[in-house]
């Protein structure tokens, strides 16, 4: 059995909002709550789940780009999660982000060439002309023309603005790029250009991804295993198709069902459990489990008990004191 | 109900004319869903911001006829189109705080809008706030109208923006891209929503989104937009189950299926969209297009009837 490329365990991340002086006091929001993932070499983990239930913070805090409030980060085999900012600099070109909004997270000001040749300059001693050869590599591998280096990025549409992130992404080859909403901006069409496009580059430069994302269509597309989050938490952890075939936890059951789906013949025939009431807040969560004020099947267990994530057959883990009674459910389910 | 002939829109701007919206021509009956899809850019925000008459850009040119119950729209005084617009067409827009402003309370903001369409007592207008409150499930009306946009979440917020939209009973609505910025399940509560206020009020939705899947659900007839023109319509069975136009196949094949084998690679559309500034001569879909011929370097144009394409694999 190989050794996880990184190793989150118990990982809480909580933030401080609002100040002592304001009318509701310094409050805290618990936007990750002990979280426990492994990712294996050169598999694709997608966190899904809906907005404030902590997969972007959880992304960043892989990424170092927040600071842990308790537990550890494994990468590699090394402890990250109390690398001082020195220390975690060899590692940073091993680690890479892809974010949402490519359009913010380029330059304006700065050429195509510059804005992918900069990691280059700062984590290596290339010289000007290997640089430019390495660009021209890298636009080539993210599927942009040679003359595109000296545009600047809005000369470009979204997905190519996107590509440009990838190839800055790509640039030190990295092992492991956490890829936060990188198609949720894009048109259809022009998604499944990028998702084909990080399937291909996975293969070719092996790498490892941790893809966030809400749309569950895109995330069981790519991803090898997916966590489903609520709250902070992870509450469902399995292999892709058989999460979406057999959800087992009931907030996951809910949310496949939800997804409205571009079939005509289907429509109707499928049950769907609709959730009533929007995600509680994480600054007061609920008591016991957290989904147990929008779960159809919460009983007297679930307000006061807290459900562990807890294996469940070969290669599932739910944190749901009547998961089996769920899997029933999931038969009604089905799609 | 509403018909619309020809509608062109365009911009001048400094790098020349933008054909946003190009001779779109559709028709809605009485409560009845028509779907209008399209990427981005593809004109179908702006053909609906016509039909509402919200154009206001003096760099705009609109030509063309908007028929709503057999009065013409296009060039209708902004004072007769504001008596219009609230009372018999309304509008819910993709964010629900462009719709609303922050400094009032949400009863407030809709008691406003009764009693500028109708003449009722502002305490017959505060109740007729709480009960459509109601009528959108939000839970708590009485005490909910006392709160400001800022205390609510986005679907609770969209939900306002729909009660107020149906404050006046409208015959129209124009829903553009209503359920977009929410997360999946409280999209599944807004469609249900819609759902129920087409039983209850028998109001006729022009409902625009890039969502094929919420197409599925929910519409009656569809019309497919590209660069600015309508590429195919039809009932949402025939788009669905035998699409006509290579840019509806391509869309349908590039979505990522929910149930069954996952495919090792997404079939996609070449290429991106068309510039508006210059579009190709011809099919504007032609050089992304997997069945292109040499005919396709002409215009093809979108035959009358209920279910048309246009394409000239379809229309030799």
């Amino acid at each position: 059995m190989t050794a996880p490329l990184l190793e989150i365990s118990n990982v809480s991340k909580r933030f401080a909002v609002g100040s002592r002086f304001s009318s509701q006091g310094l409050r805290i929001v618990n936007a990750l709550d002990d979280v426990s993932l492994s990712v294996m070499p050169g598999e694709t983990v997608g966190l899904v789940g809906e907005s404030g239930c902590g997969k972007s913070t959880l992304g960043r805090c892989i990424t170092r780009l927040y600071e842990l409030t308790s537990g550890s980060l494994r990468f590699a085999g090394t402890d990250i999660s109390s690398l001082s900012t020195r220390e975690m600099r060899p590692l940073r070109r091993r680690i890479q982000m892809v974010f949402q909004d490519p359009s913010a997270s380029l330059n304006p000001r700065r050429r195509v060439r510059d804005l992918i040749a900069e990691p280059l300059r700062v984590h290596t001693k290339m010289g000007s002309e290997e640089i430019t050869a390495r660009v021209a590599e890298l636009l080539d591998i993210v599927g942009l023309k040679p003359d595109h280096a000296m545009r600047f990025p809005h000369e470009f549409s979204g997905g190519q603005r996107q590509r440009i992130g990838i190839a800055r992404a790509i640039a030190l080859n990295p092992e492991l790029i956490v890829l936060d909403e990188p198609v949720s901006a894009l048109d259809v069409s022009v998604q499944a250009q990028i998702v084909n496009l990080l399937a291909d580059l996975q293969e070719r430069l092996n790498l490892t991804y941790v893809f966030i994302a809400h749309d569950l269509s895109v995330v069981r597309q790519v991803s090898t295993r997916i966590a489903v989050m609520y709250l902070g938490s992870i509450v469902e952890l399995g292999d892709a198709e058989d999460v979406f075939s057999r959800p087992s936890h009931p907030y996951t059951q809910a949310l496949i069902s939800a997804v409205p789906v571009p079939d005509v013949g289907k429509v109707g025939s499928r049950g769907r459990v609709v959730l009533t009431g929007d995600v509680p807040s994480p600054i007061n969560p609920p008591s016991g489990c957290r989904f147990h004020t929008r779960c159809p099947i919460a009983q007297d267990r679930c307000r006061n008990e807290r459900p562990v994530l807890r294996q469940l057959g070969a290669s599932r883990h739910v944190a749901c004191h009547f998961p089996s009674a769920a899997d029933q459910a999931a038969q009604a389910v089905r799609p | 109900m509403l018909k619309v002939t020809g509608l062109n829109v365009s911009f001048r701007t400094e790098q020349g004319l933008v054909r946003a919206v190009e001779n779109v021509s559709f028709d809605v009956a009485e409560g009845e869903l028509m779907g209008i899809v399209g990427e981005s850019g593809s004109g179908k925000t702006v053909s609906l911001l016509a039909v509402m008459g919200l154009i206001t850009d003096p760099n705009a040119i609109i030509t063309g006829s908007i028929a709503y119950r057999g009065r013409e729209l296009v060039g209708l005084p902004s004072k007769e189109m504001r008596k219009l617009r609230g009372r018999e067409i309304a509008m819910i827009f993709q964010d629900p705080m462009t719709a609303l402003t922050p400094v009032y309370t949400i009863g407030w903001q809709i008691a406003e809008q009764i009693l500028a369409h109708e003449k009722v007592s502002k305490q017959a207008a505060w109740q007729r706030a709480i009960d459509l409150l109601a009528e959108v499930n939000i839970p708590n009306p009485g005490e909910a109208v006392h709160r400001y946009p800022h205390q609510l979440s986005g679907g609770m917020r969209q939900r306002v923006v729909i009660a107020m939209a149906l404050s006046c009973n409208p015959a129209l609505l124009v829903a553009d891209e209503p359920t977009t910025a929410l997360d999946v399940t409280v999209q599944a509560q807004i469609l249900d929503l819609v759902a129920k206020l087409r039983r209850n009020h028998g109001s006729a939705i022009v409902f625009i989104t890039h969502d094929m899947g919420v197409m599925a659900e929910i519409a009656d007839r569809m019309m497919v937009m590209y660069a600015g023109r309508v590429v195919e319509r039809g009932s949402k069975e025939e788009l669905f189950l035998s699409p006509r136009h290579p840019y509806t196949q391509a869309l349908l094949d590039s979505i990522p299926p929910l149930v069954g084998a996952r495919p090792r690679r997404l079939r996609t559309i070449p290429g991106t969209p068309p510039n508006l500034l210059n579009r190709p001569a011809g099919c504007a879909f032609a050089p992304r297009c997997p069945q292109r011929f040499e005919k396709c370097s002409a215009d093809p144009q979108l035959p009358a009837g209920a279910r048309a394409a246009a394409c000239f694999r379809v229309n030799p």
